[in-house]
This record gives structure tokens, sequence and C-alpha cells, in this order.
């Protein structure tokens, strides 16, 4: 079956030891993380994960259903097929001289990305958007010399007034078993 | 007023009902154990291996279906505890585990006796807590067990430093949790629960399969309504044995590895599998691809993370077995299956459990069936693993629910013993059998002094085969038998039994088997009967290991044996 990416949305207990529970569950059960990305959600106590998986809608199914098991997870969304505001946040370092930083500079101006330090020998680019734009980036600048690069993994929101979609049963699969 | 941690501790453990805690103390518990007899509501008993404290615990849950609790001090206390927790976890035991911490000054020093046992037990306990503060224990302890009991029942860990235990703290027992992030499913979906129905009236070749979540929902009587009402057959898997009663004319017994024959033959042929509070474990399964090949299948558990995980499956229903079965009745329409219920019938005959070809021989299955007899089905009956796990299954008829109490997800080796106290300990009303191996036995052997210094009446059979009897089965069929590391030189049982003041017996021929539990029995107290059997008899019928369920393997007709007994004389 095919893998694709999944983005799952989880909300979850700010308590020690919550974060552990969540990856040492794809640890145990076997699934691989693409990236992770936690901070603060709009409620009080409440944290936000952004977990980014690669699978078959199967595993991924079970994934979720396991994660929501976890009873410090309060919620958990598979926002995969919605319409989604993706994004991510990369910090570059590049090698840059007299003779290169003009260039780099136009490059980051079309990216919309901001120049968030200066030395004599490098620039450090700060630049937001979904994977695909931060690898379009990265590729033209990997010709001057990339130094360093620091990555966020993606964080995820259902687009529209709306809030994420409440967890609900799936419908049952169709009856793969005879296939197999 | 005021109370200390240790104080805030006995009084929630009251509050929970707890009237028995199985136990080992230790530094860090001390100030718990010094205040400890100020609540004489708590029995504690103090076992002789923390391992035996989690097993005890266990028994005890299954026995009653109450929250079993264990305590073990930091360090090694709390490690010890981690295979009897692991049982739990696998086969849904509500538990709760108690360990003693160092003082949190300590914590993260590696001080003398710290382990992270919350960290070692994540993968193996439905939730866990440190209690880092004496005013939130109560809290805590509330939480546990509503976690530990409902729902999927499981083991909930509590770690608790020292120094919380000394602390004080106002006491309040919170009569509500807050747990918005657990959810319990009771309800089946409507459209599910009328497409099953609608499933299961169009059946010709209809078969449940029943787990042991019908024994924690307590849903006997409306898998046993459902049953009758569509005349539909049942089989059990291992922890589901007792839920449906053996002498009934529709249960066909055991499925999977050493299921029955006529079992195995309507899982291949049925049409529609029906099946309740199972997780499709693969010795029930065989090899996937290949269970139920002709069969839609309908399933029913709380666990939504169950559905889907190992089978695909038609109509998943997610809620309380009891419940979803109870709203399941008015769409289920009366039904015979006569031509279907009489081939299983026929297959029944064809691969019949109850021929034990003894001869002169003492046979496993023969002593079983004497226990059977002996105590008219009514005994609790607690097993180790392995072969004799096996034969209790197939050859004592169970017809209550929390009658065989048995080690099956993690297949414990010296589950047995602790077990059984446990079990005995919480219903002591009952008749409390252990048939054990004499492998298994020795694994927790030690847990003899705890039968008679806290009086504990449990009657044991050992399977005496000279061997690690399932993995020799394995290395016979399998390695060409090439018994490596399986002959066991065991003690005389009897005399370790007399050494702990406990009477026993060695039999050795058939016509002593009944004789010898009749002593058992009329005996006050415990009772070890060594039973010297058939070194090398197998378990069978039995599906080799990654085969399908059809392609069991039966009982060959029986050659002469010798006896090459390797016990210590």
């Amino acid at each position: 079956m095919a893998t694709t990416k999944h983005t799952l949305v989880a909300i979850v207990q700010d308590k020690p030891g919550v974060l552990n529970r969540v990856v040492s569950m794809f640890r145990r059960r076997g699934f691989n993380i693409d990236s992770i990305a936690v901070g603060h959600s709009e409620v009080p106590h409440l944290s936000r994960v952004t977990i980014i998986v690669n699978g078959t809608t199967a595993t991924v199914e079970q994934v979720r259903k396991q994660l929501d098991k976890l009873i410090d997870v309060v919620k958990i969304f598979d926002i995969t097929g919605e319409k989604l505001t993706g994004r991510e946040l990369a910090l570059v370092k590049v090698k840059a001289s007299s003779a290169t930083r003009s260039e780099i500079l136009e490059i980051a101006d079309i990216f919309r990305a901001n120049i968030v330090d200066v030395a004599s020998d490098s620039l450090t680019i700060e630049i937001t958007g979904d994977e695909d734009k931060i690898e379009s980036m990265l590729k033209l600048l990997r010709g001057f010399g990339v130094k360093e690069i620091a990555r966020t993994g993606r964080v995820a929101m259902v687009r529209g007034a709306l809030g994420a979609p409440p967890p609900e049963e799936r419908p049952a699969r169709t009856h793969a078993k005879k296939q197999a | 007023m005021k109370k200390t941690g240790a104080q805030i501790l006995c009084e929630s453990l009251i509050a929970e009902g707890v009237d028995v805690m199985f136990g080992f103390p230790g530094g860090v518990l001390l100030p718990f154990y010094d205040t400890l007899p100020q609540y004489p509501q708590i029995r504690h008993i103090l076992v002789r291996h923390e391992q035996g404290a989690a097993h005890a615990a266990d028994g005890y849950a299954r026995a009653t279906g109450k929250v079993g609790v264990c305590m073990a001090t930091s360090g090694p206390g709390a490690t010890n505890l981690v295979t009897g927790i692991a049982n739990a976890y696998l086969d849904s035991v509500p538990m709760v585990a108690l360990t003693g911490q160092v003082v949190r000054a300590q914590i993260g020093k590696d001080a003398f006796q710290e382990i992270d046992i919350t960290g070692i037990t994540l993968p193996i306990t439905k939730h866990s807590y440190v209690a880092m503060d004496t005013a939130a224990l109560a809290k805590i302890v509330k939480e546990a067990f509503y976690i530990a009991r409902t729902g999927r029942p499981g083991p909930v860990l509590i770690d608790i430093p020292k120094d919380v235990f000394t602390d004080q703290a106002e006491f309040v027992y919170p009569d509500k949790v807050d747990l918005p992030g657990y959810k319990v499913p009771t309800y089946g979906h409507p459209t599910q629960l009328k497409n099953a129905a609608k499933l299961i009236n169009e059946a010709k070749q209809p078969l449940i399969i029943a787990g042991r979540g019908v024994i924690i929902s307590g849903a006997s009587a409306e898998l046993k309504e459902l049953a009758e009402r569509a005349q539909i057959p049942v089989i059990t898997t291992l922890l589901g044995i007792g839920c449906f009663p053996e002498s009934h004319v529709l249960s066909y017994g055991m499925a999977g590895m050493h299921g029955t024959g006529y079992a195995n033959k309507a899982l291949e042929n049925c049409d529609l599998l029906i099946a309740i509070g199972m997780r499709f474990d693969d010795r029930v399964t065989g090899k996937v691809s290949a269970f139920a090949p002709n069969a839609k299948i309908i399933h029913i558990d709380l666990d939504p993370a169950e559905i889907g995980k190992n089978v695909n499956v038609d109509i998943p229903i997610v809620g309380d077995v009891g419940v979803v079965l109870h709203a399941m009745h008015k769409m289920i329409e009366n039904n015979s299956h006569i031509e279907w219920i009489g081939q299983l019938d026929e297959w029944r005959k064809q691969h019949p459990m109850l021929d034990i070809q003894d001869g002169d021989k003492l046979l496993p299955q023969r002593i079983v069936r004497e226990l059977y007899e002996a105590t008219k089905g009514d005994a609790i009956v607690v097993t180790g693993v392995g072969q004799h796990q096996m034969w209790a299954a197939q050859h004592y008829f169970f017809n209550n629910p929390d009658s065989f109490i048995s080690s099956g997800g993690l297949g414990a080796m010296g589950f047995g013993l602790p077990a059984a106290m446990g079990a005995k300990v919480g219903r002591p009303e009952k008749m409390v059998w252990l048939i054990d191996g004499d492998g298994s036995f020795q694994m927790t052997i030690q847990e003899l002094a705890t039968l008679v210094q806290d009086d504990i009446d449990v009657k044991i059979a050992i399977i005496n085969n000279g061997y690690l009897g399932m993995v020799r089965q394995w290395q016979d069929l399998f390695y060409q038998k090439n018994y490596v590391a399986t002959p066991l030189s065991c003690p005389d049982f009897v005399k370790i039994a007399e050494a702990y003041c406990i009477p026993g017996l060695q039999v050795t021929k058939r016509e002593e088997i009944k004789p010898a539990i009749e002593k058992a029995m009329k005996h006050k107290g415990p009772f070890l009967l060594n039973f010297m059997v058939e070194p090398e008899e197998n378990v069978y019928p039995m599906v080799p290991p990654g085969a399908s369920n059809i392609e069991f393997i039966e009982q060959p007709k029986k050659e002469v044996s010798t006896w090459p007994r390797r016990s210590i004389r």
C-alpha cells in the first residue's frame, strides 16, 4: 500500500513527561516520525503537537488511535485531507563574502526571507513557509556553502473559521482481507 | 486536619475499597509501613519477591473484578514488579502498583536504590504518576484507581518519593476525577449495530469468538442470550474461557494454536465471525491472511485501537461488550442454523478432545480431568505457563467467568503460584487449585512461605515431566528432538513443601490420582501434589507457528515410551 505524509495534530496536557509518552509510543509500535513540533495552544495548560508521519492510511490510523489512548492526549486529529495552512521555520547560516552577499540577499528577498544576523563571512537567513518553499531556497543557497541549518518541523492548522474537527469513529474500511 | 502522605495514601486506598494489598517493604517505604498499622482495615500480605506481589494483585483482580494493589520499594523492588505489571497490561487486568522512590532532592542523582521506574514501565502501564507533592497524592490515587478499572482495564503505577510520605497536607478525598483526555466509549454506533444485526440475521454459518472482554464487561448473560436466540456456536480465546459455559450445547471450546480441531474448522468455514471482546492475538489467528477466510467479521471491542490492528474487519463496533450486545438483542431474529451446528457436531466427533489414551501411563490430561470431576467444575483454576496451562484449558470444563486465571498475552512463567494466592485471598469461599508445571513452579516457588505465613489455602498440582515441556515440544516437532536446555532437574517437591510445613503427596500411577486429589481437598490449608507424569507427552491439537489454523496437527497414535526421570532422588 502507498505511504503518504500525514499531518496529525494532538492537544496534550502541558505536564512533565507528556512528550516522552507521545514519542515513546512511536518507538514502541515501530512508527517513524518525520517531524514533530510542540508549543503552547490557545488554552492554558494545553500544548499543541504537530506530528508529520509517513505511512499507509491504516498505519497512521493506528498511530492516531494509540495516541488517543494516552491519558494526557486530550484530542487528536488527522487533518491530512483538510485544507491546511502548514508552515515551517528555518534558520540558515550561509557563507557570504563581499562578492556573494548581494546575490544571497536577492535570493532571500525573492523568498521573502529575513536576514537575522550578519557576520563578516556569513549571513543568517530566517525563512518561513511550507517545506517546498524552504527546500527551494536551500537548493539555491547550497551553491554558496551552507554552514548550518535549524528547522522547526511543520506546524499546521485547518483553514476557515472553525477549529479542528471533533474526533469521530471512522467508517468501516473495505474488506481488504480477501486480497491479502 | 493535616495528615502525612503515608496517612493520606492509606485513607485514599480505603476510600477506594482496598482491603488487601501485596507488598514488600524497603528503605524508602519505611514511613508508609510505620503508618500502616493505624489502618487495620488494610490487610497487608508480605510476599517473598516483588514479582509475586504483582502477580498476586493480578490474580486477586481477576478473581474478584476489583483493582489489585501491590507495593514495592524503590530500585530493585520496583524493577521486580515489572514482569507482573507487563502481565497485567497485556491481559487488561485492573491494578495499581505503588512504588517508593528516593527523596525528591535526590531524584536524578543516581541515589542509592534510585531507578526511573515510571520510565521503565512507560510502555507497559495504562498510565503512571510520580507523586511529587503530598497535597496532590489523594487526587492521584483517585485518578489511578479510576483509570485502572474503567474502560479497558490495566495497570497504573504511582511512584512516591520518601519525603512525600512524611510531608503533611490537608486530606480531602476528591469525589470526582477530571481527566479531559480520557474517554471511555460505552454505546456502539447505532448504524453499525443495525448493520451487524442484519449480517447476523442473514448469516448461514455464523460463529462467535469470545474473549476476556466479555468477562471484564460481565456480559456472559448477554452473550448467552445472543448465542441462544440466534443459535450461534461459541468458541473462545484462552482468556475468554469461562465467559460462556463449556457445558452448554453451543460451546465448542477454545480456538487457536492449541484449540479444538472443531473450533478451528468452524473458523475456517464460518461465513460470519462475531468477535466479542477479543483482540486477534496471533495465537488465536494463526496465519492472519488465512484466518477465517470465508467470513465477514464483526468486531465488538471497547478499545478503538484494537479495531483493524491485526485483522481487517467489516463492521467495527466500539463500545462496552455487554451494553452493545444488550442493545443488539431486539434486532436479532430467532434462528436455528441446524445444518451448520450439525456440521460442527460432526467435526467434534471427528476430532474428539475427550479421548485420552492413557493405558497404564500417568497422563496430565487425565489429572486435569480428575480435578474437574473432584471439584465438580466449581474451583478457580490458576495456571503457570506451558504445556500444563494448555492441558488445564483443554480438559477442565469452565462454566463460570473468573474461574480460569492464566497468563495469556505475556505468557509469564511463574505467574501461577502468586496469582493463585491472590485469587484465594480475593475469593476465600472458593476452592483454588493451582495447576503448574515443574518449570513454572520453580520460578516463584518461594511464595509457598507466603501461603503458610498468611494462611492461604491454595491446592497445588504440579504436572512434573522433568522438562520445560512446551519448549521441549517445539524442539520435538520443529527442531529434530534436539532437546537443548529443556531437561529440567527438579528437587523433590513434596520434601520442599514439607520444609515449608505444607503437606504433600507424590503421585506416579493413574489410580492414585483420585485419592490424592481427595486427600488434598479434605486437608484444611495448602496441599501439594507432585504428579510424575509421562515426560514426553505433547499438547495436541497444535497449529504449527506461522501456519493457518486449519493445518492443526492431531495427537499421533501412541508409541511406547520409556521413563527417563531427571529428578534428583
